[in-house]
């Protein structure tokens, strides 16, 4: 049996042929600029941008006024937190976030405590959650923000976020939160969950990459931002340049699919993730499961194999494609911050592997996967000193090991 | 990033693994990296009266790399005498796998691993032949 297998779609998903086939007129014949008003080019690029904005407002309960467009939740997540913070210096300047959000919060929040603003990162729990209680204590007069992620992007661990938005509100403070690797999975209700900034992107969800969006409250409270770029004045002034209107179809499109199918996908998915976690937990001893059990995303499995490394893991299952928290799948040489961020130690986060599940995965993709993988983890404890120490009835955290 | 086919063949096929009895006065063994770093090795020798390698074994965790840099260098310690067993270098290593940049730390674990072992095997004879057996080996410093 030859396949392949693509279990890595927390980091990228394929476009849905839905997708495209609605993005097509517009990457040739509806070419318009959707801020021309002149001419019926203009005119029908604007119709379609619309429409991508109620799509995308309907799958998080929002008004279509509320969403602006961007090239993705990078600069959504930037936009929403230099933004805020630099419009509402004069109110405070602390910003509070946790330990494992996305870098592309993080950089922006390091960026603000080197430039005059204090930031408090929350250490999340075991499990990668964060408590409402956590966010009270350090909610503080001069707190003018808080982002925190729906789910994690390693271990699709969920916050409360109706519980942080509503303490949010009683003390008067923004609420951010990065809904990459959450939205079109999970339901997701701005008003519910009192959200005043949601970050969010298209090709996590079948959608095209380069195109994302940013909900902006209008009312209770109206929620302004300082722009990071400068121009035309598009998207009510707070991301100039002209849009991306075949991504923004896709993005709409994506949205709306989703939304539509995340009753019975959600349900599928988790039954196909509960299966690859059973077809390799009643096989091998010694994994752990990495994230919360209960508060989790349908589509994520994260989990450490003692004894041997996550590189070395995938190369032994190259037909399948994962990501690892080991170091050596980085530049950086650090294994995962996020794993280290909730208290799995360096050596677990080394042995670790992140299965993301997606739309197009079967039941029998699940079934290859969790046999490949077994048969790779014993290839490598067969040759691990870890293994052999461990059998050896040896406590490997009392060794004097020599790092270098 | 994509492997070499020699980095593949190793790891696919690995030469030598296993253990020799640590507690032999003719064996060898060195144990560098730490399960924290990612990379640890366990290498093992054992000589003849002529300080001659006859026999080589490894067990690593780590990277592709890590396994196929240990692997390879048991293949090359067989044979050799210790004195030429030391000439061997991390960059060698590197040559034969064509290790990218980012892997080139495995090859230097590999040698630290083959210089360990070498260390701990002269120890023992020093020691003479009536030596008592050392305990279980502690990882090297490097």
């Amino acid at each position: 049996m030859s396949r392949f297998v693509y279990l890595d779609n927390n980091a990228t998903t394929p476009l849905d042929p839905r997708v495209l086939e609605a993005m097509l007129p517009y990457l040739q014949d509806k070419f318009g600029n959707a801020a021309s008003r002149s001419h019926r080019f203009g005119w029908e690029a604007e119709e379609a941008v619309e429409k991508g904005r109620a799509q995308v407002a309907t799958a998080i309960h929002a008004d279509p006024k509320e969403i602006i467009w961007t090239s993705g939740a990078t600069e959504s997540d930037n936009l929403a937190i230099l933004g805020a913070a630099r419009m509402y210096a004069d109110r405070g300047k602390h910003v509070v976030t946790s330990l494992i959000e996305h870098k592309a919060v993080i950089d922006p929040c390091h960026y603000l405590a080197q430039n005059g603003y204090e930031v408090t990162f929350l250490t999340p729990d075991r499990t990668g959650r964060v408590s409402v209680e956590q966010v009270r204590q350090v909610l503080r007069d001069d707190t003018i923000l808080v982002s925190l992620m729906v789910a994690n992007n390693e271990i699709g661990t969920l916050n409360p976020l109706g519980e942080i938005g509503a303490a949010c509100k009683e003390r008067g403070v923004l609420f951010h939160t990065d809904a990459t690797q959450a939205f079109g999975k999970v339901p997701i209700d701005v008003e519910v969950m009192g959200i005043d900034l949601l970050s969010l992107s298209g090709h996590k969800i079948y959608g095209p990459k380069g195109i994302g969006a940013l909900y902006v409250r209008r009312r209770n409270p109206r929620v302004r931002l300082q722009p990071l770029q400068y121009g035309g004045g598009h998207e009510r002034g707070m991301r100039s340049g002209t849009l991306n209107v075949p991504g923004i179809v896709g993005l709409g499109a994506a949205a709306e699919i989703a939304l539509g199918e995340m009753p019975a996908e959600s349900a599928r998915l988790a039954g196909l993730r509960d299966r690859l976690w059973a077809g390799l937990s009643e096989r091998l001893t010694g994994i752990v499961l990495n994230g919360n059990v209960e508060h989790r995303l349908p589509n994520t499995l994260n989990v450490s194999f003692l004894y041997v490394e996550g590189e070395s893991l995938m190369m032994g299952f190259n037909d399948i494609a994962v990501s690892s928290g080991s170091a050596c799948t980085s530049a950086s040489l650090e294994p995962s911050y996020v794993l280290k961020g909730i208290g799995v130690g360096d050596d677990l986060a080394h042995s670790s592997i992140r299965f993301s599940l997606g739309r197009f995965n079967t039941t029998e993709d699940i079934d290859y996967t969790a046999e490949r993988v077994v048969a790779a983890v014993n290839h490598l404890r067969s040759m691990s000193p870890l293994q052999e120490m461990a059998e050896a009835g040896i406590d490997l955290s009392t060794v004097q090991w020599a790092g270098h | 990033m994509a492997y070499s086919d020699k980095i593949v063949d190793h790891y696919q096929n690995p030469r030598n693994v296993g253990a020799l009895d640590k507690n032999l006065p003719n064996v060898g063994t060195g144990i560098v990296g730490a399960p924290e770093c990612g990379d640890v090795m366990k290498l093992q020798i054992m000589v003849d009266d002529d300080d001659r390698v006859v026999d080589a074994k490894f067990k690593t965790f780590g990277c592709g790399s890590a396994i196929a840099s240990s692997s390879l260098a048991t293949e090359w310690l067989k044979g050799k005498t210790l004195d030429e067993a030391l000439q061997i270098r991390n960059t060698d290593i590197v040559k034969e796998l064509s290790l990218p940049p980012v892997k080139i730390h495995c090859s230097v674990l590999a040698e630290d691993a083959i210089r360990a072992a070498i260390a701990d095997v002269q120890r023992k004879k020093a020691g003479g032949a009536d030596a008592v057996p050392e305990p279980t080996p502690q990882p090297q410093k490097v």
